[in-house]
């Protein structure tokens, strides 16, 4: 049994707030100068260039990357032999995302009452908290900011499982066409296939997670991969949606088992200013 | 090409889609929030809190200013959400718009009734935006937050034109020029 003090998780969450909205990790950046290089386009290339400079811009003058900081989601992994102490490990998390989003000056973007009066919580909070018990006596956080623009080009669709491959290439390739602009391309794309709908959800957002310029280590998911990747890019969206040759930075397929009559797919998109930070107590 | 607000039809009828423009002056901030109760100010025939003839609105909600700054980040937000109450503003002598993604059908028929334009800034460009803006003040619907409703002062602030007042559409035009064929 070991210990982990909520003291020690509130100000590890409000850390890792604030510097996941300012600064962009090494593997997204290594994706923008890529695609920099990649892009045909001119107007795409300068878009680009925007990105780029922004980001340095936003490390350098320590502010938020986008203005939409996001709902803040935050991925748990609790080892079973953890104890914590000092509180309650959920309030602890909201503690910490009330503190991150006040000390950093970052948006409270998350209103209550979503169909009606649409109350702003003053604080960010609540965090949206997904928590996995795994072996061990660790505490991994993820803290992911998530803007609105791209989540709201997100799609499920219950597919036939005569659909098959093909159906979910074309059904992720046309979500991607239909956000356009919208979600702040060149995006990520995340995918979920399998599970029942809440797990499909879970797994496609959990995919934009993963390491830019890292393909699935399954064989099979990762020819998928590439091959959504060259149709999203064929579309000729571009960076912003001002046409160009990199829509998408990158497309990352998840698995699970699921019913013998279903095939769920989830799409998250993940605009560019692609924002998760994370650390292990 | 550079740009000063207020827009009289003149300007306006020079901007083409795929423009690159850089505008200063005076500019308003309004997002979903703000829109809703411009509609309602307007439904139960109250004046708007500014006069839009020849304005332009940003549909931003910037982070909040860390000392010594006028403001925290702001980039645009996703314009198709202010589609339902743009047609009326257009009405009411607005003559631009700064956003990201694509205008309704609506929207683009009013913007050449109107003679107005849509520009779109790099949205997550929200830290290098911010440096082209001078001043901000709340000026009305303070209880919005981050939704209230602003007035910037802008300096070079860079767009693009997405929708200008003879039906063009840089969007669709740029997703045409780079479209392939694949399997």
């Amino acid at each position: 049994m070991r210990e982990i003090s909520c003291l020690e998780i509130i100000d590890t969450v409000a850390r890792l707030c604030i510097e996941a909205n300012y600064y962009l990790g090494d593997d997204v950046l290594e994706a923008l100068r890529q695609a920099r290089e990649n892009e045909v386009s001119p107007v795409g290339r300068e878009v680009l260039d925007q990105i780029l400079k922004n980001a340095d811009i936003a490390s350098q003058q320590s502010m938020p990357l986008c203005q939409d900081t996001g709902v803040t989601v935050v991925f748990l992994e609790l080892g079973q032999d953890v104890h914590i102490t000092d509180g309650n490990l959920n309030e602890a998390i909201n503690e910490g995302v009330r503190k991150g989003y006040q000390d950093g000056y970052l948006r409270k973007s998350v209103v209550d009452r979503p169909f009606s009066a649409r109350i702003n919580t003053r604080d960010n909070t609540p965090a949206v908290i997904h928590t996995e018990i795994v072996p061990g006596d660790r505490l991994k956080i993820t803290v992911c900011p998530k803007g609105g623009g791209s989540e709201n080009m997100s799609q499920l669709k219950m597919l036939s499982p005569a659909a098959g491959r093909q159906g979910v290439i074309d059904f992720v390739v046309e979500c991607v066409n239909r956000s356009g602009a919208n979600p702040c391309p060149p995006v990520i794309v995340g995918v979920g296939i399998g599970g029942t709908i809440d797990q499909t959800t879970l797994i496609a957002k959990k995919a934009l997670l993963r390491k830019l310029g890292e393909l699935n280590s399954d064989p099979e998911l990762a020819e998928l991969e590439v091959d959504i990747l060259e149709r999203a890019n064929a579309l000729g969206i571009g960076p912003q949606g001002f046409g160009g040759t990199v829509t998408a930075l990158a497309v990352h397929v998840e698995t699970f088992p699921c019913h013998f009559g279903s095939l769920p797919v989830a799409v998250n998109m993940q605009c560019h200013s692609a924002r998760h930070k994370e650390t292990i107590l | 090409m550079k740009i000063t607000t207020p827009l009289n039809n003149e300007v306006v009828e020079r901007l083409r889609a795929g423009d690159k423009v850089e505008i200063s002056g005076t500019i308003y901030v309004a997002r979903d929030a703000a829109h809703k109760r411009f509609m309602e100010a307007l439904d139960s025939g109250q004046p708007l809190p500014i006069d839009p003839r020849g304005q332009i609105i940003y549909y931003m909600g910037p982070s909040p200013a860390p000392p010594g700054k006028p403001i925290g980040s702001a980039g645009p937000t996703t314009s198709y959400r202010m589609d339902p109450y743009t047609p009326r503003l257009l009405e009411q002598g607005l003559k631009g718009m700064i956003g990201k993604g694509n205008r309704g059908p609506e929207v683009r028929q009013a913007l050449k009734k109107h003679k107005a334009v849509y520009f779109a800034a790099v949205g997550g460009a929200a830290a290098l935006i911010a440096n082209s803006i001078r001043k901000a003040e709340v000026i009305a619907y303070e209880d919005l937050g981050a939704e209230a409703l602003r007035r910037l002062e802008v300096k070079d602030f860079p767009v693009i034109v997405v929708n200008d007042i003879y039906g063009a559409d840089t969007y669709e035009e740029g997703k045409a020029k780079y479209k392939r064929t694949s399997n």
